[in-house]
């Protein structure tokens, strides 16, 4: 037997997510951010998105680039601190913003990916977050009910990747990518080495290939991935 | 920076006892750091995944995949490890934090802490500071104590969208240190040159004096 090659072209890719999709993207800050297949969403125009990452990069990157070019209607995100453009739209009402916290979000998604409706936690019970959300009794404890969140697509960025779609992330851009993974529902990658079946050891695999869709080599990265000089 | 403010900062370091798992919030906490020596038995925790954080590094020597939850270029020490997001808040709301410090807009008098929002004026989102608050096995902030227009942050009540409620153990400011007790704000040490009588007049709600002598930081 021969696991299945996934290998694909960013443009045909990308050109399979409809227009009105709701996106995850992979990434904390630069690190896990798929810049290259972003830039590839704003070249083929899609519009009326619903994108679920953690944080709107910087103004002048990656999901900026979505933001400005009028593809996103809805932000589901945690922190905005560093986009003060995504701020301003945000206030203007250009985009629909729904905060979450951190691990709310992460968790919110892994349940998606879990095939599980809702997760009950007490996590900003007492805030304004808390607000409008269903109220359950738990062993004597109040909590709420936090749905679980699916996407129609996973956008996300890899170390390695072998042809069937075996994934590796590097140091802390690892962050929302193995939750995302398991949480669309078609998954496509690009990964800065394209490896042989085989070349990744079976115990050092972060994400299984069966949850991915479709690899997409990219041999050279855009600036946007190096280190930021602020 | 002034020298309050690092006098806070290294006073508030002071608190970290050897063992412990600790995760420094963006801001002033951040810099506690620096005064944690190489030898120092402690494991900073970020949100974005990652445990034993070791020094900051320089643009030039950085790594572009590893940062810390606040931006910064970190780099990772003997033992170190990374994981998924659920991971990290699963070590959080599990109780593994032994502490956390976090900034501050306002503290109250119950505990309550607000940290993430002032309505109309900014509202970048809470990141992974409502888990941090709520679930860390010790919250203490280091704040100035007073704001820019020199309004109290320590209040009877917060003014201001909560982070979390009731999860305020200790309160580093620039002008002394306050524990939060079921009576209220405790006082506890002051800051150098700095009276009762200034700490009393600076903080908006009542202030409770130990008895005897106050140390100073």
């Amino acid at each position: 037997m021969k696991l299945p090659d996934k290998t694909t072209t960013m443009e045909s890719a990308i050109a399979a997510i409809p227009d009105g999709a709701t996106v995850m993207l992979g990434g904390f800050g630069v690190p896990g951010t798929p810049f290259l297949m972003i830039r590839e969403l704003v070249r083929q125009n899609k519009r009326d998105l619903t994108i679920i990452k953690n944080d709107a990069n910087e103004t002048g990157m990656g999901v900026d680039h979505l933001l400005v070019a009028g593809c996103v209607r809805r932000l589901i995100t945690t922190h905005l601190g560093l986009n003060a453009n995504a701020i301003r739209m945000m206030n203007a009402g250009e985009i629909e913003v729904e905060f979450c916290a951190q691990g709310m979000l992460a968790e919110r998604i892994r349940a998606g990916g879990a095939g599980l409706k809702a997760i009950v936690t007490d996590i900003g019970i007492d805030t304004e977050m808390g607000a409008g959300k269903p109220r359950v009794e738990v062993n004597g404890e109040t909590a709420m009910i936090e749905t679980a969140l699916r996407a129609d697509v996973a956008v996300l960025h890899a170390a390695q990747a072998d042809p069937f779609g075996n994934l590796c992330y590097a140091a802390t851009a690892r962050n929302f990518s193995p939750l995302m993974a398991m949480a669309a529902k078609t998954v496509i990658v690009e990964t800065e080495k394209l490896v042989a079946l085989g070349a990744l050891a079976p115990d050092h695999v972060h994400t299984p290939g069966p949850f991915v869709d479709h690899v997409v080599h990219i041999p050279e990265l855009s600036e946007e991935y190096a280190v930021v000089r602020r | 920076m002034s020298d309050a403010k690092l006098r806070l900062i290294a006073r508030a370091a002071r608190d970290i006892a050897p063992g412990m798992t600790v995760n420094l919030g963006i801001g002033l906490p951040t810099q506690v750091v620096n005064h944690l020596g190489p030898d120092f038995p402690v494991c900073l925790h970020t949100e974005n995944g990652m445990t034993g954080i070791g020094p900051t590094l320089p643009f030039d020597a950085a790594d572009r995949n590893l940062i810390d939850a606040g931006g910064a270029y970190v780099s990772p020490i003997p033992g170190s490890a990374y994981f998924d997001s659920a991971t990290s808040f699963a070590m959080v709301r599990s109780g593994r934090l032994d502490l956390t410090m976090l900034g501050a807009f306002e503290v109250a008098e119950n505990g309550d802490l607000a940290n993430w929002k002032i309505p109309g004026k900014f509202s970048p989102g809470a990141g992974g500071g409502m888990e941090l608050a709520q679930k860390a096995r010790r919250v203490v902030v280091l704040t100035t104590h007073t704001d820019r227009a020199g309004n109290p942050k320590l209040l009877t009540r917060c003014t201001l969208p909560l982070t979390a409620a009731g999860c305020v153990d200790r309160i580093f400011t620039d002008m002394a240190v306050i524990d939060v007790t079921p009576a209220g704000f405790a006082l506890r040490e002051l800051a150098r040159s700095v009276t009762v009588a200034q700490v009393k007049k600076a903080t908006g709600a009542a202030l409770h004096l130990p008895e005897g002598d106050i140390p100073t930081f």
